[in-house]
């Protein structure tokens, strides 16, 4: 199908942009690769699509202290081939390569990935099971926001009106930090069925509810794989039901349990 | 029509000036205002691959990108590849290998192709059906197709 009809603006500073999204009918417009397909299948309709790629800035990957620091407009295809990201923060770059296909992570970004929340998505749980530090903007002030107080539901977050997401912080991985990255789905590329994003003693699932859910683990795989029963309640999707979802997601454990607990 | 853009890009080495509504993706672009019908517009909403085309040297989904968003870019279609030479070799290897059959994903399936062909280096079986995962072909059931790169793509 084709998109409704919108105005298209291309601002080249964020004073610019923030003008712009003044207008409620307005949306951020940044790899396209989310909101694009909803436009051409008419599940949503703004007046203005303001297309933030041309505001410098919002780009780059950078060592900040005990962090690192990834703007908004960070591709996926340069998070997967970025040495700082692979050494640094392995368990995002063990992530990346189950987000969509070639052509969508040539455009695709970390910000719009984040911003969009969808609770199969593979960053949402990375960065909730890294603690990582959102920074939002808006016209007059900037706020910094924990990856547990960011996704409030299905596609839902805590950004306002007017709000844009510039930068994400993920902690410089410590030698003894242990994580793994593990998702089942029909086809390379496709959003899983359910996948885990595991760092130390924090697991944190996607495919498994409204947003990525988080369970935090001691030492015990048996007690471990009891929370989960009584705790996941996985939504059935097209394919699979609850049951077969929290089996799957009791199978991914055990096989991140080997890598992170022993 | 207030919303329309003036864009200037380069297509296949040709510099192009038009006026575009915004809502109008690139694939549509190439095909109804410039007449380039190689690329092939599907799903249209991502997940198919037949409108895969080249921009700025990367190969991007021709649906979910607007022509505004083009505005100074350079992009390559398959008529571009196919007229340079660029991939003579694999649509030889298609040819031979019965890689294709309708031909509606053959020509994203070979931008997708030559993305391997450029990285020069050998490829398993596995990463070629990684790397094309999101292409779809729903005649030759990919056997044929992995055929062709791998045999271009390995010597
Ligand atoms: C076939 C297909 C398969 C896919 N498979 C996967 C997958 O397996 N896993 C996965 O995670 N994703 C997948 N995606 C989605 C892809 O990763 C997108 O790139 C990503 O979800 C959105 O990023 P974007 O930059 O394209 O955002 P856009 O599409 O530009 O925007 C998405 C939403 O976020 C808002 N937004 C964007 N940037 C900001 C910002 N900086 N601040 C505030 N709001 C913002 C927009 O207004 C919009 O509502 C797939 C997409 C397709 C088409
Ligand atoms: S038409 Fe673009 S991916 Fe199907
Ligand atoms: S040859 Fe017909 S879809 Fe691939």
């Amino acid at each position: 199908m084709k998109a409704p009809a919108f105005a298209y603006a291309k601002p080249a500073s964020l004073a610019e942009a923030f003008e712009l999204l003044q207008n409620p009918n307005a949306k951020i417009l940044a790899g396209g690769q989310s909101l694009i397909p909803a436009l051409n299948m008419r599940l949503s309709s703004p007046d203005l699509l303001v297309d933030i790629t041309g505001i410098p800035g919002l780009t780059g990957i950078s060592v900040q202290g005990s962090f690192i620091k990834v703007g908004a407009l960070t591709t996926h295809a340069q998070l997967e081939t970025s040495e700082t990201i692979r050494k640094h923060v392995p368990l995002l770059a063990q992530a990346v390569p189950h987000v969509a296909h070639a052509a969508i992570r040539n455009r695709g970004t970390l910000g719009g990935s984040l911003a969009l929340a969808d609770p199969a998505a593979e960053y949402p749980a990375v960065a909730l099971a890294l603690e990582a530090v959102f920074e939002i903007k808006n016209k007059t002030s900037e706020r910094r926001v924990d990856a547990s107080k960011f996704f409030k539901g299905l596609f839902e977050t805590d950004l306002q009106p007017g709000e844009m997401l510039t930068a994400v912080e993920f902690p410089i991985a410590r030698p003894a930090d242990k994580s793994v990255f593990l998702e089942l789905a029909r086809r390379h590329g496709d959003y899983a069925i359910i996948g885990l994003a595991a760092h130390n003693g924090r697991f944190a699932f996607l495919g498994a509810g409204d947003r990525p859910v988080l369970f935090s683990f001691g030492k015990n795989l048996e007690k471990a794989k009891e929370a989960l029963k009584t705790g996941l309640k996985p939504p059935a999707d097209l394919y699979n039901s609850s049951a077969t979802k929290l089996h799957l997601a009791g199978v991914l454990l055990e096989r991140a349990w080997n890598t992170i607990r022993t | 029509m207030e919303h329309d853009q003036d864009i200037t890009l380069t297509v296949n080495g040709s510099m192009v000036s038009r006026r575009v509504a915004p809502r109008q993706h690139l694939v549509d672009f190439l095909r109804d205002d410039l007449g380039l019908t190689g690329s092939h517009a599907g799903c249209e909403h991502g997940v198919c691959g037949a409108c895969t085309v080249r921009v700025n040297g990367d190969i991007v989904r021709g649906c979910l990108m607007l022509a505004v968003q083009a505005n100074g870019c350079k992009v390559e279609t398959i008529e571009g590849l196919s007229d340079s030479k660029e991939i003579a070799v694999l649509q030889k290897a298609f040819h031979e290998k019965n890689a294709l059959q309708c031909g509606f994903c053959t020509p994203g399936m070979l931008m997708a192709a030559q993305d391997l062909v450029r990285a020069k280096k050998k490829v398993t079986r596995e990463e070629i059906r990684t790397h094309i995962s999101g292409n779809y072909c729903r005649c030759t059931g990919y056997q044929s197709i992995v055929d062709a790169i791998e045999e271009v793509v390995n010597g």
